[in-house]
């Protein structure tokens, strides 16, 4: 047991505390729910890419630099605390990259993975339909073998894509057996969201931005190359996205440590406020715990150990520590709280509706429940 | 980065955990608990020489000493396991308080005797005499008419050859001594756990038990009550463990409604959350064990933080083992009970959460 990085991984963290002080813009873009906010971000992913900062894990083929776990984590550290922008991209580098470096083929890689990279092109995720959120084994969008016999005819509808009100590219499921029930005869597929037939609407969100959208399939002609992993065993494939989501990739623990900071800062500056003691105090240690844990997971990780059903611990974790935080600093800034604000206060307001969605995105939080008492206690599935 | 154990460090925790399973699982505490004083005698001395004969209690002395020169590192797993079996002998006292306090404390005199002591005759080490409060440790000694110092409720006496125990005055400071248990009167406190060995103990001041006294007792001091967060908090998490093991394996059998209890998402989820908590917990008291072994300047942080998390878990596993349970957990037939009561006596043991807490914000505060 050593809990301290080693010096390449402190020599790799100067250099990208060196690149990130040089290139973060200085004031914060706009949203990234804003078609101008959009492009801003996109420019920034560009701006990552061309200096090989934006998928420092993925080969280097791909745009990456090969590096390791640690590498990643000790990155992302550092990216949080240069609070450099939202990553436009996450959905397909985070979740969708890793599945399809697992399940792809040499062609699609290549196809896919670098403009993915560079921003060029940008993923949303066609999972949920509004029939099938957390029953997702209930989808019914289905895909059918075209007339020609070289590809698939998609019918059907997505909800709550994030990002799908601008992506260029979609990752979803669909139902290619008709016969078949839950699980089995799914297929995951990759759509291009201005293939004919694709339909978006922009959904407003609580806080009026579009950040999500519902996305319909007309009679959508999709080749068979855009078919990841095998047909049928689109469940299989989804499990792994899902893993990525839960686990270590979607939410690095850097995002909760930096907020964690910000808010003893706060706490500090409010004058150590009794009654939020407690609070602050938990919020600084479960940021922390998360950080150890995915150390922990991370030394797993790099012995070859897979991430299985502890993912759903890790993941109503991280969205409940998100949620803390924020409703922390909301107490201490007080009657304040509420103002729409420019600058640090209206940051927390922000981060508190954006934490809000985590319990309830990438499998809420009771199906992760499930998930903990069936897969690692082995209680009877309802 | 490397979050792992050595294969070594592996092979005692499994070491211990067999061992306990036979010598100290639910038959042998309800025993325990029923046995008359002798009985209780003779059965914590057999477990101990089996303790002793794996070299749990001079794990962590250097090997020039005769201990097996490993580390809180390595010992962390043991003491997942004697809280885990709700141990009754007092191996955290021994074994991460006493040890490493007398290996640092060498060539003092005492210090090598009782030393000695320990590795050679298989010495037991009762401790007492500092509390854990927000503002540090604070000692409940004090001095009785008779002269002789009067220390409450300290763990381990019935079984110690010696006793490690604190005392503190506003003029001098802090002092800690090594007591033979020859030279203490104990006078038994019953405590709600029937495996917590807990006595008020009168003891001679005298210079010849003198390990430290004033800024240096301090920090030896300070440096136990860090120790004693970190260990206790392993206990916690063999509890948590314990608790949640067997109410998952309650509520596969129980049935009502025609179903198996664990089928239903409101027993699912209470089980869930305690599991969270233990996962998240884990890594933060393995983190306490190697910040005590390397000597890491935020040690004190970080003890603290496994501590309060320990004890929030265990509470939380505790109260659903409960719950789940049903009425059948709140009889003394089912064998719940014992880790009930030692979980709640060690989340208040050496600090509770809250104490803990703010200790590690005045930390985070200070960064």
């Amino acid at each position: 047991m050593d809990l301290t990085f080693r010096p390449e991984h402190e020599a790799f963290r100067a250099e990208a505390r060196g690149w990130l002080e040089a290139h973060v813009p200085p004031d914060p873009l706009p949203s990234l729910d804003t078609a101008e906010g959009f492009e801003a971000h996109r420019a920034w992913e560009r701006t990552m890419f061309e200096d090989r900062w934006s998928v420092v894990s993925w080969p280097v083929e791909y745009g990456g630099r090969d590096l390791g776990i640690f590498e990643w984590l000790v990155f992302e550290e550092e990216y949080y605390r240069a609070r450099a922008p939202k990553r436009v991209s996450q959905n397909g580098i985070f979740l969708l990259a890793p599945t399809m470096l697992e399940y792809g083929t040499a062609a699609q890689k290549a196809r896919y993975l670098p403009p993915m990279a560079a921003g060029d092109e940008i993923w949303c995720q066609g999972w949920s339909e509004p029939d099938a959120g957390s029953d997702l084994a209930g989808i019914r969008s289905r895909a059918a073998r075209n007339a020609t016999g070289d590809g698939w005819v998609l019918n059907g509808q997505k909800t709550w894509a994030s990002r799908g009100a601008f992506a260029e590219w979609c990752f979803g499921i669909f139902r290619t057996d008709p016969d078949a029930e839950r699980h089995r005869g799914l297929t995951y597929f990759l759509i291009a969201m201005d293939a004919p037939g694709v339909i978006v609407r922009p959904i407003p969100q609580l806080d009026g931005e579009t950040g999500f959208a519902e996305i319909f399939f007309d009679s959508v002609e999709v080749p068979d190359d855009q078919v990841l992993g095998d047909v049928g065993a689109g469940w299989s494939v989804a499990m792994a996205t899902a893993g990525s989501e839960r686990g270590l990739s979607l939410r690095s623990p850097a995002r909760y440590t930096e907020a964690a900071d910000r808010l003893v800062q706060l706490y500090a500056a409010r004058g150590g406020p009794p009654e939020s003691t407690d609070a602050v105090a938990r919020a600084h240690m479960d940021a922390e715990a998360y950080e150890l844990h995915t150390y922990w997971t991370a030394t797993k990780v790099s012995r070859g150990h897979a991430v299985g059903a502890e993912a759903s611990c890790n993941k109503i974790f991280w969205s409940e520590t998100d949620v803390s935080i924020h409703s922390t600093a909301l107490d201490l800034l007080g009657p304040g709280a509420e103002l729409l604000t420019s600058g640090a206060p209206g940051e927390w307001l922000d981060g508190y509706l954006f934490a809000l969605a985590g319990p309830i995105y990438a499998g809420t939080n009771e199906i992760q429940r499930n998930v903990v008492a069936e897969r690692l206690l082995g209680l009877p599935r309802g | 980065m490397d979050f792992s154990f050595s294969e070594d460090a592996e092979a005692l925790h499994q070491g211990v955990r067999t061992v306990l399973d036979t010598e100290c699982n639910a038959d042998a505490l309800r025993a325990f608990e029923l046995a008359d004083e002798a009985g209780r005698a003779e059965a914590s001395a057999n477990r101990w020489s089996v303790l002793a004969e794996l070299g749990a209690p001079a794990l962590v002395v250097p090997e020039s000493a005769g201990g097996l020169g490993l580390s809180d590192v390595e010992l962390v797993g043991v003491l997942e396991e004697a809280g885990r079996a709700c141990l009754p002998e007092p191996l955290l006292e021994t074994a991460a308080l006493a040890a490493p306090t007398l290996a640092a404390l060498a060539p003092d005199p005492a210090a090598v005797a009782a030393l000695n002591a320990l590795v050679e005759d298989d010495a037991v080490f009762a401790v007492g005499g500092i509390d854990v409060t927000h503002h540090g440790p604070s000692s409940p000694t004090e001095v009785s008419p008779d002269g002789m110092l009067r220390t409450p409720r300290v763990v381990g006496s019935r079984d110690a050859a010696l006793l490690l125990l604190a005392c503190r005055d506003a003029e001098s400071g802090w002092q800690l001594h090594v007591v033979p248990a020859t030279s203490c009167a104990l006078e038994p406190t019953p405590a709600l756990s029937p495996v917590r060995d807990l006595a008020t103990v009168h003891w001679p001041l005298g210079s010849d038990t003198l390990l430290a006294y004033g800024v240096a007792a301090e920090a030896v001091v300070s440096l136990l009550a860090d120790r004693a967060a970190a260990g206790t908090a392993a206990h916690l998490l063999g509890l948590a463990e314990r608790m949640v093991a067997m109410t998952a394996a309650y509520a596969k059998e129980r049935h009502q409604f025609g179903r198996p209890i664990g089928s239903f998402q409101a027993v699912k989820h209470h089980l869930a959350n305690a599991r969270v908590a233990l996962e998240f917990a884990r890594p933060a008291t393995y983190r306490a064990a190697w910040s005590l072994a390397t000597a890491q300047p935020t040690l004190s942080h970080d003890a603290s933080m496994a501590k309060a998390m320990a004890s929030d878990a265990a509470d939380l596993a505790a109260r659903v083992a409960l719950q789940v349970h049903g009425a059948i957990g709140y009889t003394w037939e089912c064998d719940l009970h014992f880790y009930l009561k030692q979980t709640w006596a060690l989340s208040r043991s050496w600090g509770d959460a809250a104490a803990h807490r703010r200790i590690v914000l005045a930390h985070a505060l200070a960064r």
